[in-house]
């Protein structure tokens, strides 16, 4: 049994910088397919609203865990091959864009009616409508609940670790099959989770607070 | 070049997906039940509760919303192991989702019970109601039935988080559909049976949460208005 | 005769005081909101206490039940010391009822329950037992077929009439009101006027905190006019309105307020 030593430390360390890269690949992916899927699910279309909803309820009823084990071994069976951190950036962001979809479609919907109705009267179309008068009030509500959300992206991204992604809690798995100190390293895992999380947390709070001053 | 998809593994297998199925229901079910119980207590604490309590109850809390399921479930399983306990796969995942539930009731629920207006308590306390009544009485019910689309949609969360039970090796429909798909070799239509029963339990889910509430809040069931 | 500001008309001990105040004083923070108040309530009294908003009348009451904190002074109730204790205030609560401006029904029970919870819980008594108070005391109010509604379904004056039941059907030695008819419509605030009447005649001994002046003077046989956090002149109703000893009680009366 190899003793958990400072390279052990180290090598767990390390491994967070995989953790972030992954959870900004997932959100920023996540960002743009939900922004499309918000707008599809307030917009004119039925047939845009129906597919966005439809979509919406299918990922969020569905695993995270179960999504990347689709596009990890699924696709490669289909024929694509896929690294780790390509396979785990596309199934969190088809993950993180449903929610985000549905958070932002809140926000949009809670600019209240009149501020379409004034801007239409300015004669505003509704491409300006969007761009000046509703998106930029929906942004403003929709930042605290946006960062609290990713704090649940950096948690998700854990999961990548079973298609053998070497990001934190993988690496936390590493060296505890060569240490056998499960305690100790799993609480160093939780700890460095917990060190990029809470100041997520603390600052939704602290913007959700400022907006409701604001009001 | 195209691929063919092939489900005749279903013919044989079909029991294991409805065992796994059933195993996730009893784990979850279990889980969320006791977490609801211990989420609801640390609310009452937290709001209640003196100066130690609430900032224990906030510890626990923070601890748990901001590190992943995963890494909990890795610690009460590996961790409680090597301390010389060893408990199963199953009750370790109970262990786990029960912590994990019961700090995010303790958020929602706390958010419930500070809506309940002070006047509320006053009158509860000018009719002689001890405190206990009047948590009970007065203000869990209204609170839980302010706050119940969220419980359930996290207790629904949970349900489909439990998939993360199957990599310390609980038999549940994550569990059995890595099984099939390493016996059978056809993970893509494994995998997208088992989406599809876990989206069927979600659903199943919200329809007996949403049937719970009709039995618990009459007063809503009858005038179906807002608190 | 000139008045020392203390309510000593009124705070004359006597026996059979079922309310005693002594010299209480209440701060909220730096304000001092009643400073030095004494008064005493027989039993079978109706007393009305009155007063522009800011002179603490509101906040005497409260601390008569112990919602508020006294930081000098004395109140008993039915020979209970507020503020004495847990055990005391149980007897306090068995002893003492009150009635709310904003009603306080509970909304996710019925009428009936509202009625039947601190009955149950509290007094121990059967269900059935209960139901048989709830029934008597509504139909005392004028509610009888209102028994299975919620709160909601109700006009604010039904509400108060139940919150009064509610409270009267723990069988209290006092009844305290705070405002209770200050939400309500004029038309409303009459129906709850009558029950509070029909009480009064009944012989129950109550305290209201109130704006309705010409109810005060019709049924009130006590009057207390409370300014600045004193008792600033008190005394029976007759006596204090035909006569008033100080400028800012007749400035009080004159304005209506």
């Amino acid at each position: 049994m190899i003793q958990f030593g400072p390279a052990h430390v180290i090598y767990i360390l390390e491994a967070v910088r995989w953790t972030v890269v992954l959870s900004l690949v997932a959100f920023a992916g996540g960002a743009v397919l939900g922004l499309l899927l918000a707008l599809a699910r307030v917009s004119r279309s039925i047939l845009l609203r129906a597919f966005s909803a439809a979509y919406i309820q299918t990922v969020q009823g569905t695993p995270l865990l179960i999504l990347l084990f689709l596009a990890y071994f699924g696709l490669s069976l289909l024929g694509y091959r896929l690294a780790p951190l390509v396979a785990a950036g596309l199934a969190l962001t088809l993950y993180v864009g449903a929610f985000l979809g549905e958070i932002w479609r809140g926000c949009i919907q809670a600019v209240p009616r009149t501020q379409w109705e004034a801007s239409d009267c300015l004669g505003l179309n509704r491409f300006q409508q969007y761009a000046y008068i509703i998106l930029p009030q929906a942004i403003r509500i929709a930042t605290p609940p946006t960062v609290g959300f990713m704090v649940q992206v950096v948690k998700n991204t854990s999961l990548a670790s079973v298609i053998g992604f070497v990001e934190l809690t993988r690496a936390g798995q590493i060296v505890n099959n060569s240490t056998f100190q499960p305690l100790m390293v799993f609480i160093l895992v939780a700890a460095l989770y917990f060190a990029i999380c809470y100041p997520l947390s603390v600052a939704s709070r602290a913007l959700e607070r400022k907006l409701n001053v604001a009001r | 070049m195209a691929y063919k998809f092939n489900f005749s593994f279903l013919a044989d297998r079909w029991p294991a997906f409805l065992e796994g199925a059933w195993l996730t229901v009893q784990l979850t079910v279990t889980s969320i039940a006791l977490g609801f119980l211990v989420g609801t207590i640390c609310a009452v604490l937290r709001v209640y509760g003196n100066g130690l309590t609430r900032r224990i109850v906030g510890a626990y809390v923070e601890i748990i919303r901001n590190t992943p399921l995963l890494v909990q479930m890795f610690i009460v399983y590996f961790g409680i192991a090597s301390l010389g306990v060893k408990l199963s796969a199953e009750v370790s995942a109970v262990i786990a989702l029960v912590i994990n539930a019961g700090a995010y009731t303790t958020e929602i629920m706390r958010a419930g019970i500070e809506s309940i207006s002070k006047t509320q308590l006053e009158a509860a306390d000018c009719l002689g109601l001890s405190r206990f009544d009047t948590i009970v009485h007065v203000v869990l019910l209204p609170a839980m039935e302010r706050v119940y689309p969220a419980l359930s949609s996290q207790f629904v969360l949970l349900m489909l988080a439990s998939s993360v039970t199957s990599q310390i090796s609980a038999e549940e429909l994550t569990a059995v559909a890595n099984v099939i798909q390493s016996d059978t070799y056809r993970s893509f239509e494994v995998y997208l049976i088992v989406a599809a029963l876990y989206i069927s339990l979600s659903f199943v889910y919200r329809f007996l949460f949403t049937l719970t509430g009709m039995i618990l809040f009459v007063r809503r069931r009858k005038l179906g208005t807002a608190l | 005769m000139a008045f020392d500001a203390n309510g000593a008309v009124l705070a004359e001990p006597q026996g059979d005081a079922v309310v005693k105040v002594r010299d209480v004083v209440k701060f909220f923070g730096q304000l001092k909101v009643l400073d030095g108040v004494s008064l005493d309530v027989k039993a079978g009294d109706m007393v009305a206490i009155i007063g522009r908003s800011g002179s603490g009348k509101s906040t005497l009451l409260r601390c008569m039940n112990g919602l508020e904190d006294i930081q000098e002074g004395k109140i008993v109730i039915c020979g209970h010391e507020v503020g004495y204790g847990q055990s005391n205030r149980a007897d306090l609560r068995r002893d003492v009822g009150m009635v709310f401006q904003s009603y306080n029904l509970f909304p996710h029970l019925t009428v009936q329950r509202n009625i039947t919870l601190a009955l149950t819980l509290v007094k121990k008594k059967s269900k059935a037992e209960a139901q048989r108070l709830a029934e008597q005391v509504l139909d005392q109010v004028g509610l009888a077929d209102k028994m299975l509604s919620y709160p909601e379904q109700l006009s604010g004056g039904q509400q108060q009439r139940v919150a009064i039941a509610r409270s009267l059907a723990l069988s209290p030695q006092v009844m305290l009101f705070d405002e209770v008819t200050s939400a309500l419509d004029p038309e409303l605030t009459v129906e709850v006027l009558r029950v509070m009447e029909d009480l009064a005649k009944g012989g129950m001994t109550m305290i209201l905190v109130t704006h309705e002046m010409a109810f005060a003077q019709r049924v009130a046989n006590q009057v207390v006019f409370m300014h600045k956090g004193k008792v600033w002149e008190a005394g029976p109703t007759r006596e204090l309105f035909s006569s008033p000893k100080t400028s800012e009680f007749a400035q009080f009366i004159g304005t209506g307020l």
